[in-house]
């Protein structure tokens, strides 16, 4: 009777959520479960989704350079608040650049980045119709060469005749 | 098929050859700053040896370098006799000095000399942030009106400061005639 209560009670009212984040733990405590559980999952996710700017080939989560662990430390405060992640990603964005983001967004700088293999693959196929397409033709026309026509067709039998002729 | 298309899968090569020879000399570490041609950002900090506070208004008027810079930072102390001689040249240079302790930059000025028009205590890596700040040293080339023309990563050395030599003294024969003519 009472633990039901007790659940929606911990849903409505504060209770501590745990993000980890690369073996470090970033409590989230000052909203609602959801509000926690959802700052959490944002945290956890823009950790992994933003790049390091100083080291290339990790993100947030997994660098341990300085800069990385004051921009994680921004990051936490930021979310912690209550922040939209389209504002700290813009946030992040105005001071470092596209390049901190591992998903870009789509506009013209990006285009190629989003588009340019479809682009290639499309090409790829445009180029293997059209050999295959060549090709067909060129068969069909050798094998129209190929048939004789009556004149032709009246030498075979002559000769054909005289072989017979001849094997006799 | 056409003869030309024989050489297809050539001239594919070759330009890839380019692209990939290109690359080779590329520095991937240089990456476009978000802040060129945008406002020096606002910031309210201490300098370092009289605990001043200073605003983005104290770069406003004339050209700046701005250097941030950390005793923690080994090209710091490369590049640092280079800015002593610039700022005897006449190069106004403002230091950020980043996550810094404070008793450690004192006596860095001290000992090798201090090049800058002051240097603002930036303890907590607030500014540095807002600069887009990724590792000391960076400089940025400030204009008269507090705008960011340019920004460098790495040591500042008699070897690279040619072109930044240029963009200084570009925006300073603005600045000087931005004034002569009263706007």
């Amino acid at each position: 009777m009472l633990r039901p209560l007790f659940f929606m009670a911990s849903i409505f009212f504060a209770f501590q959520v745990q993000a980890i984040v690369d073996g470090h733990e970033y409590p989230f405590t000052d909203g609602t479960y959801v509000e926690n559980y959802t700052r959490a999952q944002l945290f956890r996710e823009l950790a992994e989704e933003l790049r390091c700017p100083k080291c290339q080939n990790q993100n947030l989560a997994d660098s341990n350079a300085m800069i990385a662990s004051d921009l994680r430390r921004e990051l936490y405060k930021q979310v912690k608040a209550g922040k939209e992640g389209n504002d700290i990603v813009d946030f992040m964005v105005n001071r470092y650049g596209e390049f901190v983001l591992y998903n870009p967004k789509i506009k013209g700088i990006t285009l190629v980045l989003w588009f340019g293999p479809v682009a290639l693959f499309l090409l790829a196929l445009l180029i293997f119709f059209m050999v295959v397409r060549s090709r067909r033709k060129q068969s069909k026309q050798d094998v129209k060469d190929n048939v004789l026509d009556a004149q032709e067709l009246q030498r075979v039998q002559q000769l054909l005749h005289k072989s017979e002729q001849e094997d006799k | 098929m056409k003869r030309w298309a024989l050489f297809l899968p050539f001239a594919i090569f070759v330009l890839l050859g380019f692209l990939l020879w290109r690359a080779l000399y590329l520095d991937p570490k240089d990456v476009p700053s978000a802040l060129v041609d945008k406002a020096f950002p606002e910031f309210n900090l201490p300098t370092l040896i009289d605990k001043k506070p200073r605003n983005v208004a104290d770069i406003k008027g004339q050209v700046h370098l701005v250097n941030v810079w950390g005793t923690w930072c080994i090209s710091c102390r490369v590049e640092h006799p280079f800015l002593v001689k610039l700022a005897q040249g006449g190069v106004r240079i403002v230091g950020v000095n980043y996550k810094d302790d404070n008793d450690a930059a004192l006596k860095w000025l001290d000992d090798l000399g201090n090049p800058y028009v002051f240097s603002v205590d930036d303890e907590d890596g607030i500014l540095s942030m807002d600069l887009g700040v990724t590792g000391a040293p960076e400089t940025f080339i400030v204009d008269a009106n507090g705008i960011i023309r340019h920004k460098h990563q790495g040591p500042i050395t008699a070897g690279n400061w040619g072109p930044l030599e240029k963009i200084w003294l570009e925006l300073s024969a603005q600045a000087s005639t931005a004034i002569k003519t009263g706007e």
